[in-house]
């Protein structure tokens, strides 16, 4: 009630705040990093369109991780345990999220799966967000990296529509390059141009979960980035691992495995490896 | 349509904030939203004008101020406008958003009984 002049009106406060929307996501998805942190794990939040090849991608990579590594996973769909039950099949522990309607996982729904999954024993856990190139972006989970997959048959601007995405993936991986030779339209350059609008450090990796092109770079990035994020751990003076170093991730940017696409990758500004060995029609290795 | 949540959470936020205060009725929010926050201003707006109602803010009007993206190099401070390659032309650092991806509340007016 107003008491400065006895008026009887009620008092009208404004309060100011300055807080983050989405603060009590970003504590659990701390307390989550924490817990990711005491297992030793490297967790990869794995995001794309619904068909992007996110679950081959995740097979692929646990026959391509080094010995002795090993990877878990949490799947998340609006409907089925499909693709933790594929990932099962493939030897791979698996955990599925169902949503319901919900578009994206946050960090509360992570941190309740955590609970029915044993971490002991495991390298990596990757995260399978829901198939969606917008809402996903938006929360973190806890993860160290997030990867975008993106196929090469989803439009060669998909980056420039969905910039949100893209500028929070630390890599891109161009999935089911095997196709490459069938899409005479899609050209890899073009991707590259348009991630470099709207990624302030592209880096794209060209991989086949068909035919495992390009799988032995994604197991040696995901390596170098893990052990990266143990030495952060181990040396906490140095801060939290936030992004990959510049040193790390500038190794794949001009890595290419592929001639063709050489020029490119080592063009500055675009900076991108590129591991397709995937060939045109009439394109004879180079 | 992830504006659910996020309306979810601001209301359940202002709530603690006016409960604490003892306040019996929210007149307004501010919130900033960044044009690279993947928040859209007009589902934020309808979202919220639904899930008002059986809250303390179901007479509080929505401000929401939106921010535009700004991209600047990190080393030499130069403007990187958007839509170009985010990598500095002077010094070749790759770009640093300065503003553009809040989701912010900023303010709660509230009467106080």
């Amino acid at each position: 009630m107003c008491d400065s002049c006895g008026c009887g009106d009620p008092e009208i406060v404004a309060v100011e705040l300055h807080e983050q929307i989405l603060a009590g996501n970003d504590r659990t998805a701390q307390h989550n990093r924490e817990h990711f942190a005491a297992h030793g794990l490297f967790t990869v939040n794995l995001m794309g369109s619904p068909g992007s090849g996110k679950t081959a991608v995740l097979e692929a990579t646990a026959r391509a991780l080094p010995g002795g590594r090993r990877l878990g996973a949490i799947a998340g769909d609006l409907e089925t345990d499909r693709d933790a039950a594929r990932l099962r099949s493939a030897g791979i522990p698996a955990h599925a999220i169902t949503t319901g309607s919900a578009c994206h996982l946050d960090a509360a729904m992570i941190h309740h799966a955590l609970h029915h999954f044993p971490l002991r024993g495991l390298d990596y856990l990757f995260i399978e967000n829901v198939g969606n190139l917008v809402c996903p972006a938006i929360y973190d989970l806890g993860q160290a990296v997030n990867v975008v997959a993106l196929s090469v048959t989803e439009g060669e601007d998909k980056p420039l529509k969905y910039p949100v995405m893209f500028r929070k993936a630390d890599l891109v991986l161009l999935t089911k390059v095997d196709l490459l030779p069938y899409l005479p339209e899609v050209r890899v350059e073009t991707i590259e141009q348009a991630l470099a609008r709207v990624m302030p450090r592209p880096a794209l990796l060209s991989v086949s979960a068909r035919t495992g092109c390009g799988m032995e770079l994604w197991a040696e990035w995901l390596e170098t980035h893990r052990q990266s994020l143990a030495r952060r751990t181990q040396s906490p003076s140095r801060g939290d691992y936030e992004e990959p170093a510049e040193g790390v991730s500038a190794q794949y940017r001009c890595a290419s495995q592929n001639a063709n696409l050489g020029p490119v990758a080592q063009r500055p500004g675009t900076s991108v490896a590129a591991a397709t060995g995937a060939r045109r029609p009439g394109e004879r290795e180079g | 349509m992830h504006e659910y949540s996020i309306v979810q959470a601001l209301l359940a936020r202002v709530e603690q904030e006016a409960r604490a205060r003892q306040a019996t009725a929210v007149h307004r929010l501010a919130v900033r939203i960044g044009a690279l926050a993947g928040v859209e201003p007009e589902l934020l707006a309808s979202a919220y004008s639904i899930f008002k109602a059986p809250t303390l803010c179901a007479q509080a009007e929505l401000e929401i101020h939106t921010v535009p993206a700004c991209w600047a190099c990190p080393q030499c401070g130069r403007a990187i406008a958007p839509g170009a390659v985010l990598r500095c032309p002077q010094c070749g650092a790759a770009a640093r958003l300065e503003a553009g991806d809040e989701i912010i509340l900023d303010q709660i007016e509230m009467e106080v009984g």
